[in-house]
């Protein structure tokens, strides 16, 4: 597989992020080398084997994750978080104009 | 002062030879003198200092009255990564560098709870994201052996700040190496406990399943007291282990006669540097000299281990770092166009270039068509990791081996390949990937005089052994005891 500068743009796009033109050469060339890393996974036959997304598959004492009960456990501290946003106004978080 | 244990400081704060407004002073002042020099600690002024001395105060209250607990009136410094309520908490990132937390992590309340004295936040790589503490966006952390060389990453500042006598004990985090590869390179211990024992409450995130919170301090014995305090279930952690408490000190003492110590031959295979190698033999030596038996084992899926971490840990990434969008905290660019611009720019510009490289990766190898190639077949390699391990700790009580393949390398030297630098972490990640505690102490020197790590890994929750066989070896070496250059 061959990343292009296309598939770049295109994943900055998705992630949201502003790459220009120079840094998107400087970024392909470098996800390039790591996705050749990133390519010996192919080289083992993993048929059958199980996906694991945690480390928590132990068994025993502490195993799974628990669930708490269905309470309000957080106290209203709006006025707090709010105090170290970039801009609000009537204690809402200003962005700008998405609707017309 | 700045030369003792927290065993000892502690010693002479319950004997009252001096308070810990007397100890936090000290370190403040050797902190204001020396940071120049190392580049330790972020947000370092007046006004942290006397939030300090305000803990240290009420400390020697609790001492005075006899109430004092194990770490009552230590100063301890947290990496940039522990929320730490009315602290700037930055994670190394010009992304938070207006940040000041609304609340404690779990970690930070725990100190706070056993009356530690938060001495101040220590520098790292930008969201945890290096092997050398040259991503920060306050710069690069230097080296105490070597000040041309690295620190090791991503919890350099606090390794650093401990191996220069900054701070006498420091919290880390590792989600591939990061506590133990900076121990490894600044020469002292570090201890990654098993995922789910410390708390990621307030732990800023960077890939979740494999984040986890740990000690840093120059004796075993210290890591135990420290992963004490540390350690303990939490509600608002869903991953957090609910268990019953232990005492990791428990175990320092017990004599080492017939621990079985299994040795990987991957970890004396890929690429370690002779004199790394060399180091490690001495230690296992010492090792079968106090009693363990050496068991040949096998790790066979290891190597596929760092291509494995750098998928999953970047998929990881990409979804936590989604929340910088320059809303709600935290750095918004200043001139925009529409929503969508506003959040390009913000990212773009408070994101530094291997943050960006691994948003980007995570963003691709999570996107369609790619997801089963790489997602799921990194996670299927995770679960045959895993496997070797459980296999091994059939025939063995503990794994020892090489924490890095090199020594600390110098500034600069890898930064302009991604990929070397990534390579740093062929001994680390296996253990991130399965949960499993893993530990560094100082096992000897390269030529040059750099400090080579000793790593320990060992099965679920041995954290109390895992100590208890780096407390006995440090009972008959002093390389954990060696001082760098230049420090009086």
């Amino acid at each position: 597989m061959a990343l292009t500068l296309d598939d770049v743009k295109r994943i900055a796009q998705l992630a949201r992020i502003e790459v220009d033109e120079d840094e998107a050469h400087a970024v392909l060339a470098q996800l390039t080398k790591v996705f050749a890393l990133i390519e010996q996974m192919q080289a083992v036959d993993t048929r059958g084997v199980e996906p694991m997304s945690h480390a928590l598959h132990f068994e025993g004492e502490g195993a799974g994750q628990p669930l708490r009960g269905d309470e309000v456990t957080e106290r209203d501290q709006h006025a707090l978080f709010l105090s170290i946003a970039p801009q609000v106004e009537n204690d809402l978080y200003l962005v700008p104009k998405v609707i017309e | 002062m700045h030369h003792a244990t927290i065993k000892q400081l502690a010693a002479e704060l319950a004997a009252r030879n001096f308070s810990s407004v007397e100890l936090t002073r000290h370190f403040l002042k050797r902190i204001s003198t020396l940071n120049e020099k190392y580049r330790c600690f972020i947000g370092h002024d007046e006004a942290s200092s006397a939030r300090s001395l305000e803990q240290a105060q009420a400390a020697d209250v609790k001492l005075a009255a006899g109430s004092g607990q194990p770490l009552t009136g230590i100063p301890v410094a947290h990496k940039d990564i522990f929320c730490a309520q009315g602290w700037l908490t930055t994670c190394g990132s010009k992304m938070l560098s207006n940040f000041v937390a609304p609340y404690d992590a779990h970690v930070v309340e725990r100190f706070n709870a056993a009356g530690a004295v938060i001495l101040g936040k220590t520098n790292m790589d930008e969201f945890a994201m290096g092997s050398s503490c040259e991503t920060s966006w306050y710069g690069a952390v230097r080296n105490p052996w070597d000040l041309t060389t690295v620190p090791g990453g991503s919890s350099g500042g606090s390794a650093a700040a401990v191996a220069a006598r900054l701070a006498p004990a420091a919290t880390g985090t590792d989600t591939g190496g990061s506590i133990r590869q900076p121990a490894a390179f600044s020469g002292i211990c570090g201890l990654k406990p098993t995922y789910g024992i410390v708390s990621r409450y307030g732990m800023i995130a960077f890939a979740s399943s494999l984040d986890q919170g740990g000690p840093m301090a120059r004796t075993a014995e210290d890591v135990a007291f420290l992963l004490n305090v540390m350690a303990g279930f939490d509600p608002r952690d869903s991953t957090s282990l609910e268990r019953k408490r232990e005492d990791y000190t428990r175990d320092l003492g017990r004599p080492l006669k017939g621990l079985k110590v299994g040795l990987p031959k991957e970890f004396f295979a890929a690429g370690a540097g002779p004199e790394v190698i060399k180091a490690i033999e001495a230690a296992i030596a010492e090792f079968k000299g106090l009693g363990c038996e050496p068991v040949d084992v096998a790790l066979p899926n290891m190597k596929l281990a760092v291509p494995v971490y750098y998928v999953l840990a970047p998929a990881e990434a990409s979804s936590n770092l989604a929340r910088y969008d320059g809303v709600r905290y935290g750095y918004r660019a200043q001139e925009y166009g529409d929503l969508t611009d506003m959040y390009k720019k913000t990212r773009g510009q408070g994101f530094g270039a291997e943050v960006k490289r691994r948003i980007l990766v995570g963003t691709y190898v999570l996107s369609h068509g790619y997801y089963d190639a790489y997602y799921i077949q990194a996670q299927k390699l995770r679960r045959l990791i895993a496997q070797d391990f459980a296999a091994a700790f059939g025939q063995c009580d503990l794994i020892l081996g090489p924490t890095s393949p090199t020594t600390a390398f110098k500034l600069g030297a890898k930064t302009h390949d991604p990929v070397q630098m990534y390579l740093e972490d062929i001994y680390t990640t296996p253990a991130n990937l399965a949960g499993l505690p893993g530990m560094s102490i100082p096992c000897g020197f390269d030529p040059h005089g750099l400090p080579v790590g000793l790593q320990i890994v060992g099965n679920y929750f041995a954290e109390a052994r895992m100590l208890n066989a780096a407390h006995q070896y440090q009972q008959v070496t002093d390389w954990h005891m060696r001082m760098p250059p230049g420090i009086q």
